[in-house]
Protein backbone atom coordinates (compact mmCIF):
# COMPACT_ATOMS: atom_id res chain seq x y z
CA UNK A 1 0.00 0.00 0.00
CA UNK A 2 1.46 3.37 -0.92
CA UNK A 3 1.72 6.10 1.30
CA UNK A 4 0.52 9.98 0.06
CA UNK A 5 2.52 12.35 2.57
CA UNK A 6 3.32 14.05 -0.84
CA UNK A 7 2.96 14.68 -4.38
CA UNK A 8 5.79 12.46 -5.44
CA UNK A 9 6.28 9.92 -3.08
CA UNK A 10 9.58 9.83 -2.54
CA UNK A 11 9.60 8.99 1.15
CA UNK A 12 7.96 5.93 0.39
CA UNK A 13 10.07 4.83 -2.31
CA UNK A 14 12.94 2.39 -0.65
CA UNK A 15 15.52 -0.22 -2.15
CA UNK A 16 19.23 0.64 -2.70
CA UNK A 17 18.79 2.47 -5.66
CA UNK A 18 16.10 4.69 -4.51
CA UNK A 19 18.50 5.38 -1.32
CA UNK A 20 21.41 6.38 -3.44
CA UNK A 21 19.96 8.72 -5.85
CA UNK A 22 18.06 10.22 -2.57
CA UNK A 23 21.04 10.68 -0.63
CA UNK A 24 23.24 12.33 -3.90
CA UNK A 25 20.04 14.83 -4.61
CA UNK A 26 19.64 15.67 -0.93
CA UNK A 27 23.51 15.84 0.04
CA UNK A 28 23.63 18.15 -3.63
CA UNK A 29 21.63 20.18 -2.06
CA UNK A 30 22.67 20.81 0.89
CA UNK A 31 26.85 21.24 -0.75
CA UNK A 32 25.14 23.87 -3.16
CA UNK A 33 23.43 26.16 -0.91
CA UNK A 34 25.30 25.97 2.59
CA UNK A 35 28.95 25.14 0.32
CA UNK A 36 30.03 28.60 0.14
CA UNK A 37 29.13 29.76 3.54
CA UNK A 38 31.12 27.03 5.67
CA UNK A 39 33.87 27.97 2.78
CA UNK A 40 33.61 31.62 4.12
CA UNK A 41 34.33 29.75 7.67
CA UNK A 42 36.72 27.66 6.80
CA UNK A 43 38.68 30.49 4.58
CA UNK A 44 38.21 33.45 7.84
CA UNK A 45 40.25 31.01 10.20
CA UNK A 46 42.50 29.40 6.92
CA UNK A 47 46.34 30.47 7.99
CA UNK A 48 47.10 30.55 3.85
CA UNK A 49 44.17 32.18 1.51
CA UNK A 50 43.55 31.67 -2.09
CA UNK A 51 42.31 34.92 -3.49
CA UNK A 52 40.38 33.06 -5.92
CA UNK A 53 38.85 30.08 -3.85
CA UNK A 54 37.86 28.98 -0.78
CA UNK A 55 39.08 25.93 1.02
CA UNK A 56 36.38 23.24 2.65
CA UNK A 57 39.23 22.41 4.60
CA UNK A 58 41.28 24.37 7.22
CA UNK A 59 44.87 24.74 5.95
CA UNK A 60 46.16 25.46 9.43
CA UNK A 61 43.77 27.10 12.15
CA UNK A 62 44.71 30.31 13.16
CA UNK A 63 43.02 34.05 14.71
CA UNK A 64 45.44 36.36 12.79
CA UNK A 65 42.62 37.51 10.64
CA UNK A 66 40.14 38.50 13.54
CA UNK A 67 43.07 40.07 15.55
CA UNK A 68 44.09 41.60 12.34
CA UNK A 69 41.13 43.12 11.60
CA UNK A 70 40.84 45.25 14.73
CA UNK A 71 43.38 46.95 12.80
CA UNK A 72 41.17 48.13 10.51
CA UNK A 73 37.95 49.03 12.27
CA UNK A 74 36.10 46.04 11.63
CA UNK A 75 35.04 46.07 15.31
CA UNK A 76 34.08 49.44 14.80
CA UNK A 77 31.55 48.50 12.16
CA UNK A 78 29.87 45.34 14.03
CA UNK A 79 29.56 48.07 16.80
CA UNK A 80 27.70 50.59 14.35
CA UNK A 81 25.68 47.72 13.09
CA UNK A 82 24.59 46.35 16.83
CA UNK A 83 23.79 49.75 17.76
CA UNK A 84 21.50 50.31 14.76
CA UNK A 85 19.52 46.56 14.69
CA UNK A 86 19.31 46.94 18.49
CA UNK A 87 17.62 50.12 18.64
CA UNK A 88 16.16 49.90 15.22
CA UNK A 89 14.54 46.78 16.47
CA UNK A 90 13.55 47.85 19.83
CA UNK A 91 11.82 50.57 18.27
CA UNK A 92 10.37 48.53 15.59
CA UNK A 93 8.60 46.23 17.39
CA UNK A 94 7.44 48.75 20.11
CA UNK A 95 5.75 50.73 17.12
CA UNK A 96 4.33 47.57 15.92
CA UNK A 97 2.82 46.28 18.97
CA UNK A 98 1.27 49.44 19.33
CA UNK A 99 -0.31 49.96 15.90
CA UNK A 100 -1.57 46.66 16.09
CA UNK A 101 -3.56 46.99 19.33
CA UNK A 102 -5.30 50.01 17.89
CA UNK A 103 -6.02 47.92 14.30
CA UNK A 104 -6.64 45.00 15.83
CA UNK A 105 -8.90 45.91 19.23
CA UNK A 106 -10.44 49.67 18.24
CA UNK A 107 -13.41 50.84 15.81
CA UNK A 108 -12.71 53.73 14.89
CA UNK A 109 -13.45 56.00 11.68
CA UNK A 110 -10.60 55.91 8.92
CA UNK A 111 -9.15 52.73 10.13
CA UNK A 112 -9.90 51.12 6.42
CA UNK A 113 -7.33 54.16 5.36
CA UNK A 114 -4.83 53.62 7.73
CA UNK A 115 -5.19 49.95 6.89
CA UNK A 116 -4.65 50.90 3.19
CA UNK A 117 -1.35 52.99 4.06
CA UNK A 118 0.30 50.24 5.57
CA UNK A 119 -0.12 47.66 2.98
CA UNK A 120 0.75 50.81 0.09
CA UNK A 121 4.26 51.20 2.55
CA UNK A 122 4.56 47.56 1.87
CA UNK A 123 4.16 48.03 -2.01
CA UNK A 124 6.69 50.78 -2.21
CA UNK A 125 10.50 49.67 -2.27
CA UNK A 126 12.80 51.85 -0.40
CA UNK A 127 15.22 51.84 -3.65
CA UNK A 128 13.06 54.17 -5.44
CA UNK A 129 12.52 56.44 -2.38
CA UNK A 130 16.24 56.08 -1.98
CA UNK A 131 17.20 59.87 -3.10
CA UNK A 132 14.60 62.62 -1.93
CA UNK A 133 15.03 60.06 1.61
CA UNK A 134 18.59 61.21 1.77
CA UNK A 135 17.40 64.89 1.20
CA UNK A 136 14.55 64.59 4.11
CA UNK A 137 17.02 62.78 6.76
CA UNK A 138 18.99 65.99 5.86
CA UNK A 139 16.80 68.40 6.71
CA UNK A 140 13.43 66.80 8.13
CA UNK A 141 10.67 68.93 7.56
CA UNK A 142 9.36 70.85 10.74
CA UNK A 143 12.05 69.57 12.75
CA UNK A 144 14.95 70.76 10.93
CA UNK A 145 16.98 68.04 12.21
CA UNK A 146 19.81 66.73 9.79
CA UNK A 147 19.98 62.98 10.72
CA UNK A 148 22.87 62.21 8.06
CA UNK A 149 26.04 60.90 10.08
CA UNK A 150 23.65 60.03 12.89
CA UNK A 151 22.68 56.25 14.27
CA UNK A 152 19.20 58.34 14.07
CA UNK A 153 19.25 58.54 10.48
CA UNK A 154 19.62 54.76 10.40
CA UNK A 155 17.03 53.82 13.12
CA UNK A 156 14.58 55.85 12.80
CA UNK A 157 13.82 55.17 8.88
CA UNK A 158 13.43 51.14 9.75
CA UNK A 159 11.12 51.78 12.93
CA UNK A 160 7.84 51.35 11.12
CA UNK A 161 7.37 48.07 9.19
CA UNK A 162 4.44 46.96 7.48
CA UNK A 163 5.24 43.77 7.47
CA UNK A 164 5.37 43.29 10.87
CA UNK A 165 2.75 45.51 11.98
CA UNK A 166 -0.12 43.38 10.17
CA UNK A 167 1.89 40.10 11.51
CA UNK A 168 0.87 41.64 15.16
CA UNK A 169 -2.66 42.69 13.93
CA UNK A 170 -3.00 39.31 12.82
CA UNK A 171 -1.75 37.67 15.76
CA UNK A 172 -3.64 40.11 17.83
CA UNK A 173 -7.01 39.73 16.54
CA UNK A 174 -6.98 35.98 18.07
CA UNK A 175 -5.93 36.85 21.27
CA UNK A 176 -9.52 36.68 23.25
CA UNK A 177 -10.71 39.93 24.48
CA UNK A 178 -11.94 38.61 27.91
CA UNK A 179 -9.12 38.88 30.09
CA UNK A 180 -8.70 42.68 29.20
CA UNK A 181 -12.16 43.87 29.42
CA UNK A 182 -11.92 42.44 33.19
CA UNK A 183 -8.41 44.34 33.83
CA UNK A 184 -10.46 47.33 32.86
CA UNK A 185 -13.59 46.80 35.52
CA UNK A 186 -10.72 46.54 37.34
CA UNK A 187 -9.66 49.73 36.92
CA UNK A 188 -6.20 49.57 34.78
CA UNK A 189 -5.92 52.38 32.57
CA UNK A 190 -5.15 51.65 28.80
CA UNK A 191 -1.32 51.72 28.69
CA UNK A 192 -1.39 49.08 32.02
CA UNK A 193 -3.77 46.70 30.45
CA UNK A 194 -1.85 46.78 26.96
CA UNK A 195 1.28 45.53 28.87
CA UNK A 196 0.12 43.53 31.51
CA UNK A 197 -2.09 41.97 29.67
CA UNK A 198 -2.18 42.00 26.37
CA UNK A 199 1.66 42.03 25.43
CA UNK A 200 2.77 38.89 27.66
CA UNK A 201 0.30 37.24 25.35
CA UNK A 202 1.71 38.27 22.35
CA UNK A 203 5.06 36.31 22.90
CA UNK A 204 4.95 33.92 20.18
CA UNK A 205 4.08 36.95 17.50
CA UNK A 206 6.93 38.67 19.41
CA UNK A 207 9.46 36.34 18.38
CA UNK A 208 8.05 36.43 14.69
CA UNK A 209 8.27 40.17 13.79
CA UNK A 210 11.76 39.90 15.96
CA UNK A 211 12.95 37.83 13.94
CA UNK A 212 11.86 38.99 10.79
CA UNK A 213 12.88 42.65 11.70
CA UNK A 214 16.35 41.50 12.64
CA UNK A 215 16.99 40.34 9.46
CA UNK A 216 15.47 43.20 7.65
CA UNK A 217 18.15 45.44 9.20
CA UNK A 218 20.79 43.48 9.22
CA UNK A 219 20.65 43.59 5.47
CA UNK A 220 19.73 47.17 5.30
CA UNK A 221 22.23 48.51 2.39
CA UNK A 222 21.32 51.44 0.93
CA UNK A 223 20.19 53.27 3.91
CA UNK A 224 23.40 53.34 5.79
CA UNK A 225 25.20 54.04 2.44
CA UNK A 226 23.31 57.36 2.29
CA UNK A 227 23.16 58.02 6.11
CA UNK A 228 26.86 57.24 6.89
CA UNK A 229 29.27 59.06 4.48
CA UNK A 230 31.89 58.76 7.24
CA UNK A 231 33.97 55.62 7.43
CA UNK A 232 33.40 56.07 11.34
CA UNK A 233 29.42 55.48 11.00
CA UNK A 234 29.66 52.73 8.56
CA UNK A 235 27.36 49.48 9.16
CA UNK A 236 29.57 45.85 8.62
CA UNK A 237 27.41 45.22 5.02
CA UNK A 238 28.74 48.92 4.01
CA UNK A 239 31.97 48.82 4.77
CA UNK A 240 33.08 45.16 3.36
CA UNK A 241 33.14 47.02 -0.12
CA UNK A 242 36.08 49.31 0.78
CA UNK A 243 37.68 46.55 2.86
CA UNK A 244 37.93 45.07 -0.20
CA UNK A 245 38.96 47.80 -2.64
CA UNK A 246 41.53 49.07 0.02
CA UNK A 247 44.83 47.31 -0.85
CA UNK A 248 46.28 47.39 2.29
CA UNK A 249 43.26 45.28 3.63
CA UNK A 250 44.40 41.58 2.75
CA UNK A 251 42.08 38.94 2.14
CA UNK A 252 42.08 37.31 5.55
CA UNK A 253 40.34 40.09 6.90
CA UNK A 254 38.04 40.78 4.13
CA UNK A 255 36.81 37.09 5.12
CA UNK A 256 36.89 37.85 9.02
CA UNK A 257 34.24 40.74 8.08
CA UNK A 258 32.17 38.93 5.90
CA UNK A 259 31.85 36.02 8.22
CA UNK A 260 30.93 38.48 11.44
CA UNK A 261 28.49 40.13 9.13
CA UNK A 262 26.52 36.58 8.35
CA UNK A 263 26.86 35.09 11.63
CA UNK A 264 24.50 37.41 13.66
CA UNK A 265 21.53 36.78 11.25
CA UNK A 266 21.92 32.79 10.67
CA UNK A 267 22.25 32.59 14.33
CA UNK A 268 19.26 34.38 14.92
CA UNK A 269 17.46 32.28 11.89
CA UNK A 270 18.48 29.23 13.66
CA UNK A 271 17.58 30.13 16.85
CA UNK A 272 14.01 31.24 15.67
CA UNK A 273 13.28 29.25 13.31
CA UNK A 274 9.95 28.19 14.05
CA UNK A 275 8.65 31.82 14.26
CA UNK A 276 10.51 32.80 10.93
CA UNK A 277 9.01 29.86 9.17
CA UNK A 278 5.60 31.20 10.64
CA UNK A 279 6.03 34.42 9.98
CA UNK A 280 7.45 33.67 6.19
CA UNK A 281 4.49 31.86 4.92
CA UNK A 282 1.79 34.45 6.80
CA UNK A 283 3.51 37.12 4.89
CA UNK A 284 3.66 35.42 1.64
CA UNK A 285 0.11 34.33 1.62
CA UNK A 286 -0.17 38.21 2.38
CA UNK A 287 1.87 39.73 -0.54
CA UNK B 1 -17.62 47.83 23.91
CA UNK B 2 -19.58 49.44 20.75
CA UNK B 3 -21.15 52.26 21.66
CA UNK B 4 -21.97 53.90 18.37
CA UNK B 5 -24.97 51.35 17.99
CA UNK B 6 -26.24 52.27 21.25
CA UNK B 7 -26.35 55.69 20.10
CA UNK B 8 -28.41 55.87 17.10
CA UNK B 9 -30.52 53.32 18.47
CA UNK B 10 -31.75 54.11 22.08
CA UNK B 11 -34.94 55.99 22.47
CA UNK B 12 -34.61 59.09 24.51
CA UNK B 13 -32.99 59.53 27.52
CA UNK B 14 -31.89 61.58 29.92
CA UNK B 15 -29.45 63.82 28.80
CA UNK B 16 -26.31 62.86 31.42
CA UNK B 17 -26.46 59.29 30.00
CA UNK B 18 -26.65 59.85 26.46
CA UNK B 19 -23.63 61.78 26.86
CA UNK B 20 -21.53 59.10 28.61
CA UNK B 21 -21.29 56.77 25.77
CA UNK B 22 -20.26 59.70 23.12
CA UNK B 23 -17.54 60.56 25.32
CA UNK B 24 -16.28 57.19 25.57
CA UNK B 25 -16.95 56.72 22.31
CA UNK B 26 -14.04 59.96 21.92
CA UNK B 27 -12.26 58.52 24.28
CA UNK B 28 -11.56 55.40 22.64
CA UNK B 29 -10.87 56.66 19.19
CA UNK B 30 -8.32 59.07 20.65
CA UNK B 31 -6.64 56.15 22.25
CA UNK B 32 -6.70 54.35 18.79
CA UNK B 33 -5.10 57.09 17.23
CA UNK B 34 -2.31 57.49 19.88
CA UNK B 35 -1.59 54.02 19.69
CA UNK B 36 -1.20 54.43 15.80
CA UNK B 37 0.44 57.92 15.74
CA UNK B 38 3.99 56.03 15.92
CA UNK B 39 3.40 54.27 12.80
CA UNK B 40 1.88 57.03 11.03
CA UNK B 41 4.69 59.71 12.12
CA UNK B 42 7.46 57.16 11.25
CA UNK B 43 5.76 56.67 7.48
CA UNK B 44 4.80 60.00 7.13
CA UNK B 45 8.08 61.14 7.47
CA UNK B 46 10.63 58.07 5.66
CA UNK B 47 7.62 56.80 3.17
CA UNK B 48 5.41 59.28 1.99
CA UNK B 49 7.66 62.92 2.35
CA UNK B 50 10.14 61.08 0.31
CA UNK B 51 7.88 59.78 -2.16
CA UNK B 52 5.97 63.10 -2.52
CA UNK B 53 9.35 64.89 -2.83
CA UNK B 54 10.60 62.54 -5.46
CA UNK B 55 7.35 62.99 -7.83
CA UNK B 56 8.27 67.12 -7.41
CA UNK B 57 11.79 66.90 -7.76
CA UNK B 58 11.31 64.70 -10.90
CA UNK B 59 9.53 67.71 -12.56
CA UNK B 60 12.41 69.94 -11.54
CA UNK B 61 16.15 70.66 -12.40
CA UNK B 62 17.45 70.81 -9.27
CA UNK B 63 20.34 73.67 -7.94
CA UNK B 64 22.02 73.92 -5.30
CA UNK B 65 19.52 77.11 -4.24
CA UNK B 66 17.19 76.90 -6.64
CA UNK B 67 15.37 74.82 -8.87
CA UNK B 68 13.40 75.56 -12.09
CA UNK B 69 10.03 73.08 -13.05
CA UNK B 70 10.96 71.27 -16.12
CA UNK B 71 7.90 69.30 -17.23
CA UNK B 72 8.57 65.64 -18.49
CA UNK B 73 12.06 66.66 -19.31
CA UNK B 74 13.55 64.31 -16.99
CA UNK B 75 11.54 61.61 -17.90
CA UNK B 76 12.66 62.13 -22.05
CA UNK B 77 15.89 62.09 -20.34
CA UNK B 78 15.18 58.70 -19.75
CA UNK B 79 13.76 57.66 -22.40
CA UNK B 80 15.91 58.57 -24.90
CA UNK B 81 19.05 58.33 -22.88
CA UNK B 82 21.19 55.26 -24.36
CA UNK B 83 22.85 54.28 -20.92
CA UNK B 84 19.33 54.20 -19.23
CA UNK B 85 17.66 51.99 -22.47
CA UNK B 86 20.34 50.22 -21.75
CA UNK B 87 19.66 49.78 -17.62
CA UNK B 88 16.27 49.58 -17.98
CA UNK B 89 16.91 46.60 -20.39
CA UNK B 90 18.98 45.03 -17.88
CA UNK B 91 16.88 45.54 -14.98
CA UNK B 92 14.36 43.32 -16.65
CA UNK B 93 16.36 40.62 -18.07
CA UNK B 94 17.59 40.14 -14.17
CA UNK B 95 14.07 40.22 -12.91
CA UNK B 96 13.09 37.70 -15.60
CA UNK B 97 15.77 35.58 -15.69
CA UNK B 98 15.85 35.73 -11.72
CA UNK B 99 12.09 35.20 -11.28
CA UNK B 100 12.14 32.34 -13.77
CA UNK B 101 14.98 30.40 -12.54
CA UNK B 102 13.72 30.60 -8.68
CA UNK B 103 10.03 29.46 -9.62
CA UNK B 104 11.39 26.68 -11.83
CA UNK B 105 14.23 25.22 -9.16
CA UNK B 106 11.97 26.32 -6.09
CA UNK B 107 9.18 24.05 -7.10
CA UNK B 108 11.20 21.42 -8.19
CA UNK B 109 13.17 21.19 -4.89
CA UNK B 110 9.97 21.53 -3.09
CA UNK B 111 8.67 18.43 -4.89
CA UNK B 112 11.90 16.64 -3.94
CA UNK B 113 11.96 17.28 -0.48
CA UNK B 114 8.68 17.61 0.66
CA UNK B 115 7.56 14.91 3.00
CA UNK B 116 7.61 14.73 7.03
CA UNK B 117 11.02 12.51 7.48
CA UNK B 118 13.46 14.60 10.23
CA UNK B 119 16.46 14.49 7.58
CA UNK B 120 14.56 16.44 5.33
CA UNK B 121 13.73 19.01 7.60
CA UNK B 122 17.51 18.69 8.12
CA UNK B 123 17.94 19.80 4.27
CA UNK B 124 15.61 22.22 4.12
CA UNK B 125 17.00 24.75 7.16
CA UNK B 126 20.48 24.03 5.27
CA UNK B 127 19.15 25.26 2.12
CA UNK B 128 17.22 28.17 3.31
CA UNK B 129 20.73 29.54 4.90
CA UNK B 130 21.31 31.34 2.03
CA UNK B 131 17.97 33.71 2.18
CA UNK B 132 18.52 34.65 5.72
CA UNK B 133 22.26 35.84 4.57
CA UNK B 134 23.32 39.14 4.60
CA UNK B 135 22.98 40.81 0.52
CA UNK B 136 26.85 42.44 1.23
CA UNK B 137 28.18 38.48 2.33
CA UNK B 138 26.85 36.74 -0.57
CA UNK B 139 28.23 38.87 -2.93
CA UNK B 140 31.75 38.91 -1.61
CA UNK B 141 31.11 35.39 -1.15
CA UNK B 142 30.36 34.90 -4.93
CA UNK B 143 32.87 37.71 -6.22
CA UNK B 144 35.65 35.06 -4.90
CA UNK B 145 33.95 32.21 -6.47
CA UNK B 146 33.77 33.58 -10.05
CA UNK B 147 36.86 34.42 -9.91
CA UNK B 148 37.71 34.40 -13.54
CA UNK B 149 40.95 32.67 -13.44
CA UNK B 150 41.01 28.72 -13.95
CA UNK B 151 41.96 28.22 -10.66
CA UNK B 152 38.66 30.49 -9.45
CA UNK B 153 36.08 27.90 -7.37
CA UNK B 154 33.60 27.60 -9.59
CA UNK B 155 35.95 27.06 -12.60
CA UNK B 156 37.87 24.38 -10.96
CA UNK B 157 34.52 22.41 -10.65
CA UNK B 158 33.80 23.25 -14.53
CA UNK B 159 36.67 21.94 -15.14
CA UNK B 160 35.56 18.50 -13.05
CA UNK B 161 33.19 18.46 -15.69
CA UNK B 162 35.36 18.69 -18.59
CA UNK B 163 33.94 22.57 -18.93
CA UNK B 164 36.38 25.47 -20.06
CA UNK B 165 37.39 28.44 -17.43
CA UNK B 166 34.50 31.06 -17.92
CA UNK B 167 35.50 35.00 -16.93
CA UNK B 168 32.09 35.05 -15.04
CA UNK B 169 31.81 38.85 -14.49
CA UNK B 170 35.19 40.20 -15.89
CA UNK B 171 33.79 39.76 -19.33
CA UNK B 172 30.41 42.24 -20.81
CA UNK B 173 28.88 38.69 -22.25
CA UNK B 174 28.54 37.45 -19.15
CA UNK B 175 28.81 39.94 -15.85
CA UNK B 176 24.46 39.73 -16.15
CA UNK B 177 24.29 36.02 -16.24
CA UNK B 178 26.45 35.73 -13.40
CA UNK B 179 24.90 38.02 -11.24
CA UNK B 180 21.51 36.29 -12.31
CA UNK B 181 23.34 32.73 -11.10
CA UNK B 182 23.94 34.36 -7.84
CA UNK B 183 20.19 35.48 -7.24
CA UNK B 184 18.86 32.57 -8.04
CA UNK B 185 20.83 30.43 -5.43
CA UNK B 186 20.01 33.27 -3.01
CA UNK B 187 16.07 33.31 -4.45
CA UNK B 188 15.65 29.23 -5.57
CA UNK B 189 14.98 28.65 -1.13
CA UNK B 190 12.48 31.80 -0.45
CA UNK B 191 10.02 30.24 -3.47
CA UNK B 192 10.77 26.56 -2.29
CA UNK B 193 9.77 27.49 1.32
CA UNK B 194 7.04 29.00 0.00
CA UNK B 195 5.87 25.83 -2.34
CA UNK B 196 6.43 23.26 0.54
CA UNK B 197 3.98 25.77 2.57
CA UNK B 198 1.69 25.11 -0.31
CA UNK B 199 2.17 21.48 -0.81
CA UNK B 200 0.76 20.89 2.67
CA UNK B 201 -2.58 22.22 1.99
CA UNK B 202 -2.69 19.86 -1.31
CA UNK B 203 -5.88 17.74 -0.37
CA UNK B 204 -4.18 14.44 -0.27
CA UNK B 205 -7.52 12.29 -0.57
CA UNK B 206 -6.84 13.44 -4.17
CA UNK B 207 -3.66 11.71 -4.28
CA UNK B 208 -5.61 8.43 -3.11
CA UNK B 209 -8.77 9.03 -5.69
CA UNK B 210 -5.86 9.63 -8.37
CA UNK B 211 -3.96 6.31 -7.46
CA UNK B 212 -7.01 4.04 -7.05
CA UNK B 213 -8.23 5.51 -11.05
CA UNK B 214 -3.93 4.61 -11.79
CA UNK B 215 -3.06 8.06 -12.92
CA UNK B 216 0.56 7.79 -13.30
CA UNK B 217 3.00 10.13 -11.00
CA UNK B 218 3.44 12.82 -13.45
CA UNK B 219 -0.42 12.99 -13.88
CA UNK B 220 -1.41 13.30 -10.51
CA UNK B 221 1.47 15.89 -10.48
CA UNK B 222 0.02 17.98 -13.65
CA UNK B 223 -3.80 17.50 -12.80
CA UNK B 224 -3.93 17.95 -9.14
CA UNK B 225 -0.31 19.50 -7.02
CA UNK B 226 0.72 22.33 -10.06
CA UNK B 227 -3.38 23.68 -9.85
CA UNK B 228 -3.30 23.72 -6.07
CA UNK B 229 -0.19 25.43 -6.20
CA UNK B 230 -1.28 28.21 -8.44
CA UNK B 231 -2.10 31.17 -6.22
CA UNK B 232 1.25 30.33 -4.41
CA UNK B 233 2.96 30.59 -7.51
CA UNK B 234 1.75 34.04 -8.71
CA UNK B 235 2.46 35.57 -5.28
CA UNK B 236 5.72 34.50 -5.90
CA UNK B 237 6.02 35.49 -9.24
CA UNK B 238 4.97 39.15 -7.97
CA UNK B 239 7.01 39.55 -5.38
CA UNK B 240 10.01 38.12 -7.24
CA UNK B 241 9.39 40.24 -10.36
CA UNK B 242 9.85 43.05 -7.93
CA UNK B 243 12.54 42.49 -5.86
CA UNK B 244 14.20 41.87 -9.24
CA UNK B 245 13.33 45.28 -10.52
CA UNK B 246 14.43 47.07 -7.77
CA UNK B 247 17.63 45.23 -7.28
CA UNK B 248 20.62 47.05 -6.13
CA UNK B 249 23.13 45.68 -3.76
CA UNK B 250 23.59 42.34 -5.84
CA UNK B 251 25.40 44.97 -8.71
CA UNK B 252 26.41 47.52 -6.86
CA UNK B 253 28.90 45.13 -5.20
CA UNK B 254 29.46 42.68 -7.55
CA UNK B 255 30.50 44.83 -10.55
CA UNK B 256 28.84 48.21 -9.86
CA UNK B 257 27.42 48.23 -13.23
CA UNK B 258 30.58 46.91 -15.33
CA UNK B 259 32.55 46.43 -17.29
CA UNK B 260 31.47 48.57 -19.52
CA UNK B 261 28.07 49.38 -18.57
CA UNK B 262 27.32 45.90 -19.48
CA UNK B 263 25.37 44.95 -16.04
CA UNK B 264 24.32 48.38 -15.34
CA UNK B 265 20.71 48.22 -14.06
CA UNK B 266 17.94 51.28 -13.14
CA UNK B 267 18.92 51.55 -9.75
CA UNK B 268 22.71 51.52 -9.92
CA UNK B 269 22.64 54.53 -12.86
CA UNK B 270 20.18 56.28 -10.34
CA UNK B 271 22.51 56.26 -7.42
CA UNK B 272 25.07 57.07 -9.45
CA UNK B 273 23.10 59.98 -10.93
CA UNK B 274 22.26 61.36 -8.00
CA UNK B 275 24.67 61.01 -5.26
CA UNK B 276 27.74 61.11 -7.70
CA UNK B 277 27.13 63.43 -10.35
CA UNK B 278 23.93 65.70 -8.43
CA UNK B 279 21.93 65.00 -11.32
CA UNK B 280 18.83 64.87 -8.68
CA UNK B 281 15.84 65.64 -11.22
CA UNK B 282 16.73 63.19 -13.35
CA UNK B 283 17.23 60.01 -11.01
CA UNK B 284 13.86 61.26 -9.14
CA UNK B 285 12.24 60.22 -12.26
CA UNK B 286 14.45 57.02 -12.46
CA UNK B 287 13.25 56.49 -9.43
CA UNK B 288 9.48 57.02 -10.37
CA UNK B 289 9.47 55.12 -13.29
CA UNK B 290 10.67 52.23 -11.12
CA UNK B 291 7.68 53.02 -9.15
CA UNK B 292 5.63 53.06 -11.92
CA UNK B 293 6.58 49.72 -13.25
CA UNK B 294 6.19 47.70 -10.65
CA UNK B 295 2.65 49.02 -9.68
CA UNK B 296 2.06 48.15 -12.89
CA UNK B 297 3.47 44.51 -12.96
CA UNK B 298 1.28 44.21 -9.36
CA UNK B 299 -1.96 44.79 -11.51
CA UNK B 300 -1.47 43.21 -14.05
CA UNK B 301 -0.46 40.31 -12.17
CA UNK B 302 -3.94 40.59 -10.29
CA UNK B 303 -5.77 41.05 -13.28
CA UNK B 304 -4.28 38.16 -14.85
CA UNK B 305 -4.95 36.09 -11.78
CA UNK B 306 -8.77 37.23 -12.14
CA UNK B 307 -9.04 36.16 -15.48
CA UNK B 308 -7.74 33.08 -14.83
CA UNK B 309 -9.75 32.38 -12.04
CA UNK B 310 -13.53 33.64 -14.05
Amino acid sequence: MMRFDSALGLEARRGPVATAVKVIVYTGMVLVFTGPLIGLLVSAFSRTLDPTSFSLWPDGFTLDNFIEAADKNVYGYLLNSFVVVGFGLLLQMLVSVFAAYSLSRKKFRGMAVVMLIMLATMMLPEEIIAIPLSLVLADLPLLHADLIGTYAGMILPVGAWGFSILVMTEFMKEVPVELEEAARIDGAGELRTFFTIILPLCRPALGVIGVFGFTMIWDQYLLPLIVAPEPGMWTLPIALRSLRSDDEVGLGVLLAASLLALLPSIIAFLAFQRQFMRGLTSGAVKG
Amino acid sequence: MSPSVTLTQAPPAPAASRRRPRRVRRRGTLVAWAFLAPALLLFLYFKFIPMAKGLVMSFQEIRYLDSTWVGFDNYRTILTDEAFIAAIRHSAVLALGTTAGSLVLGLALALLIEGPARYLWFVRTAAFLPVVTTMAVVAEVWRIMYHPGDTGMINSILGWFGGDPQPFLASEHSSLLSIMGMSVWRGTPYDMMIFLAGLVGVDRSLYEAAAVDGATTWKRLRHITLPALRPVFWILFTLAAIRGLRVFVEVYVLTNGGPNGSSEVLMTLVYKLGFQKGELGVASAGGILLFVATLLLTVLVQVMRRRQAA
